[in-house]
């Protein structure tokens, strides 16, 4: 099953290949992996999307977990939450299309970012699905290329009536 | 206080009480080895080969329960230690490994000698440095200490650019440290320990299972006293050898792979295995899937990976052993009652039949050729009273070892389990031998194995490290030959190593003691002599070559499948008199 996992790490030389090296060197997936400082510069924060049974994503939390420079480690799937990933995807236009593809943009709520006699460039933001959609649809014009952010995402605040909460894994090596 | 690099790292390694340094030169580290040149407080012990100082200072480590310390120049000089760093890695050997690095301003210019250290080393360290700083060197290296040996030890690396050790910074040694994403559990959770002892309590068939966490943990008391109170019997993996006395009337030996018969069946029909700092290799387990069919598992370990990673566990306890153990043993010290053997008469009954059944054999008749279970036991009986340290290479020899050299204390069993490094034993002897220069230190090699690191000779008699070796020399890489008799119908490929080199003669042009002991009658006598010998001494016993170690776990077969003996249908030349073994006259098969 998917499950997303939220890192805070030390923002040091090293500490990505440090996670990255310990996917591959395990065989685990990655689907996708995105990582950027917080607002405390020696922090960064990572949101990586993996995948395997209960069993394997265990492993994978208590591994992130021992990696000396993770300082916290959480499933977000586990419980509630945002998630949010932008594309920019450059359309092939021909004049005929142009419309389609503005049409197209309009319904998904994207921007186009950069525009050519031949081409559009399009910002899209959303779940993994609206993306997925987009793309789809998009992909008989002719995409002729795509860049993704990898998703990122963030645990809703509990509602009043809400109990579960997602819980750090205790922190021990 | 200003100092440069080169001098933070020698105060550094005093405040650290480091008094050993396992060292080999080169252009980056010049300026720390000329500081070295000038102070008396710490050994600097000169080795001919990076991978014998990183296996000297896992000895060193592994027989002091201290992390051992090397120093090593860039590129070739690095890529030559990685061996012993996964071979600490793999064991959880305490160690800190200093690599010189050329200097910071040509880093990724592919500069002469230089290496990507910190990423050649990731995988196979528990943490790494690159210093960058002069002002941070002090700080490294107290917090590579701290790393390598809290929690589940392991080896660290500090890579040191040359600019860095020539820098001039301010000294000063910080008392403690701290690092936010580290924090080893060492307090076991209460409740899970009161589960743990109400599920003894309830247990029939119970059974102790223990690894190298003991060792680590020091908890070998701990053990005794939880194992006594209540007559459970004691398995132990490959790295527990030691922990629990091995001619203590509850231990059954070792378990795994090539672990005794007695061993491996307690674990199949237990109802409750307690596992105490092991984890659960597959050399263990066998086939996961028929793994202890019956029990309920206690897992007491420091490392949260290692629970759970291949075996289903029932009452995880985090934490550190002896901690855990003596919470245990309090509770328990308040519930057992009555007589516990009395109580477990069924179990122990049934234990006794399976030892009395199988137990540990061979046949070594009067005029033949010298088994090498009959040397390592005549070697282990004529040395018991001396509490010797003993380190193994990696094969057959180093299966018998661990069967019949039964070792009473903790932290005298050097070998190398997880990665199996062939020439381990040699250098890691050398280690130990240089943390405790009186006592007797002994080194059961493989003829193939010892031709690893036979380089290390020079070292040993220079640095005068009178370490003991016994080369099992069967002429063969015999766990190999082993292999392809039960499962490539005896097709010996690449496994025959003839009868080259003349070990004795090989001892005696490094200046070393040589001795040969090939008949049965000489074997004490041998190795009598070579024990009264103050120099290093190689003793090549030349041993029956085909001579194959059971009991065995074929690969992936369950606990209680072992193969005892030779199946009957495996062709391979008879035990053969004295003389076959003499240089050129094996037979040399070919299939
Ligand atoms: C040729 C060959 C044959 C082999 N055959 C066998 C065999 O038959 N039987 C066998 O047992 N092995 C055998 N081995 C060794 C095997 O590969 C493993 O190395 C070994 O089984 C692992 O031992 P262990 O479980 O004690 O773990 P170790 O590698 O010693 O690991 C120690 C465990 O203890 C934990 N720990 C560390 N410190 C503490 C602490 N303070 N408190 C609590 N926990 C702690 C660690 O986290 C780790 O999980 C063989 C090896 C070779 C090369
Ligand atoms: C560095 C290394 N290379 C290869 C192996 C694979 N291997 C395991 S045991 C063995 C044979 C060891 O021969 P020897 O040292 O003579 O011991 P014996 O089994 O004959 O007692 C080999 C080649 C290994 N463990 N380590
Ligand atoms: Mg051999």
């Amino acid at each position: 099953m998917e499950h997303i996992i939220s890192l805070t790490l030390e923002n040091k030389f090293g500490s990505l290949s440090r996670v990255a090296g310990l996917f591959s060197g395990r065989g685990f997936n990655i689907e996708s992996l995105s990582v950027a400082p917080t607002l405390d510069p020696s922090v960064s924060m990572m949101t990586i999307v993996t995948s395997g049974d209960d069993r394997i994503i265990e492993q994978i939390m208590k591994q992130l977990n021992k990696v000396i420079d993770v300082i916290k480690v959480v499933d977000i799937s586990e419980n509630e939450f945002v998630e949010r990933e932008t594309a920019l995807i450059k359309v092939h236009t021909r004049p005929e299309d142009r419309a389609e593809a503005l049409r197209i943009a309009d319904i998904f709520r994207a921007s186009v970012l950069d525009s050519s006699p031949t081409s559009y460039t399009i910002e899209v933001t959303g779940d993994v699905r609206k993306v997925q959609a987009i793309i789809q649809l998009l992909q008989p014009l002719g995409i002729k290329e795509l860049v993704r952010t990898g998703r990122i995402a963030i645990a809703r605040e509990p509602t009043r009536h809400a109990q579960a909460q997602p819980r750090p894994l205790a922190k021990a090596n | 206080m200003q100092l440069t690099g080169a001098e933070i790292f020698l105060e550094s390694l005093k405040r650290e009480g480091v008094d050993t340094l396992f060292a080999l030169p080169g252009g980056v580290v010049l300026k720390i080895f000329d500081v070295l040149h000038q102070q008396k407080d710490i050994r600097v012990i000169l080795t001919r080969h990076e991978q014998g100082a990183g296996h000297m200072a896992e000895g060193y480590a592994k027989a002091t329960g201290k992390p051992g310390v090397c120093l090593i120049t860039s590129g070739p000089g690095m890529t030559n230690v990685i061996t012993a760093l996964a071979d600490a890695y793999m064991d959880s050997v305490p160690m800190v490994c200093f690599s010189g690095q050329v200097p910071t301003g040509m880093i990724g210019n592919d500069a002469f000698q230089e290496a990507d250290n910190t990423g050649l080393s990731r995988p196979c360290t528990k943490y790494n440095f690159l210093v960058k700083d002069v002002n941070d060197l002090a700080q490294t290296i107290k917090e590579a200490f701290y790393l390598a040996s809290t929690g589940r030890p392991g080896p660290v690396l500090v890579d040191i650019p040359k600019d860095i050790s020539m820098d001039k910074g301010e000294f000063h040694y910080p008392k403690s440290v701290s690092i936010r994403g580290y924090n080893p559990t060492y307090d076991g959770s209460k409740w899970k320990i009161k589960q743990a002892a109400d599920a003894i309590m309830k247990s029939k068939r119970p059974i102790l299972y223990i690894g190298g966490g003991v060792q680590h943990s020091g908890a070998s008391a701990e053990v005794m006293e939880l194992a006594e109170m209540t007559q459970i019997p004691v398995d132990m993996t490959l790295m527990a050898l030691g922990a629990f006395p091995g001619n203590h009337p509850l231990s059954l030996g070792m378990l795994g792979m090539h672990g005794t018969y007695v061993a491996n069946m307690a674990m199949h029909y237990s109802d409750l295995v307690i596992a105490v700092g092991a984890r659960f290799d597959d050399r263990v387990t066998g086939k996961v899937a028929e793994f202890c069919p019956t029990a309920k598992i206690i897992h007491i370990d420091i490392d949260p990976t290692s629970i759970r990673k291949n075996i289903h566990v029932d009452i995880p306890i985090v934490g550190d052993c002896k901690r855990v153990l003596i919470e245990l043993n309090n509770i328990l010290r308040a519930t057992v009652n009555g007589n516990q053997r009395e109580q477990r008469k069924p179990w122990w009954d049934q234990l006794t039949a399976w030892q009395q059944e199988h137990p540990l054999a061979y046949t070594q008749e009067p005029e033949a050729q010298i088994k090498p279970q009959y040397l390592i036991n005549r070697l282990y009986e004529l040395t018991a009273d001396r509490d010797p340290i003993v380190s193994t290479d990696v094969g057959q020899h180093q299966m018998w070892a661990a069967q019949y050299f039964k070792l009473k204390n903790p932290l005298t069993w050097l070998t190398s389990g997880g990665l199996g490094t062939m020439g381990f034993g040699f250098p890691a002897a050398m280690g130990a031998q240089a943390a405790f220069p009186g006592r007797l230190v002994l080194c059961i090699a493989g003829d193939g194995s010892i031709q690893m690191n036979t380089q290390e000779l020079a070292t040993a008699v220079i640095e005068k490290l009178p370490v003991k070796v016994f080369v099992i020399n069967n002429r063969f890489h015999g766990m190999v030959r082993q292999w392809q008799d039960l499962f490539y119908e005896g097709r010996y490929s690449c496994s025959q190593l003839g009868n080259v080199p003349d070990f004795v003669k090989l001892a005696e042009a490094y200046g070393a003691a040589g001795i040969r002991i090939d008949k049965i009658g000489d074997v004490d006598a041998g190795i009598q002599e070579a024990l009264a010998i103050d120099r290093p001494v190689f003793i090549d016993v030349p041993v029956y070559q085909y001579e194959n170690c059971y009991p065995m776990i074929p690969a992936g077969g369950s606990n209680h499948e072992m193969l005892l003996e030779d199946p009957p249908d495996l062709k391979k030349p008879q035990s053969t008199h004295q003389q076959a073994s003499q240089a050129g006259s094996d037979t040399v098969l070919t299939a």
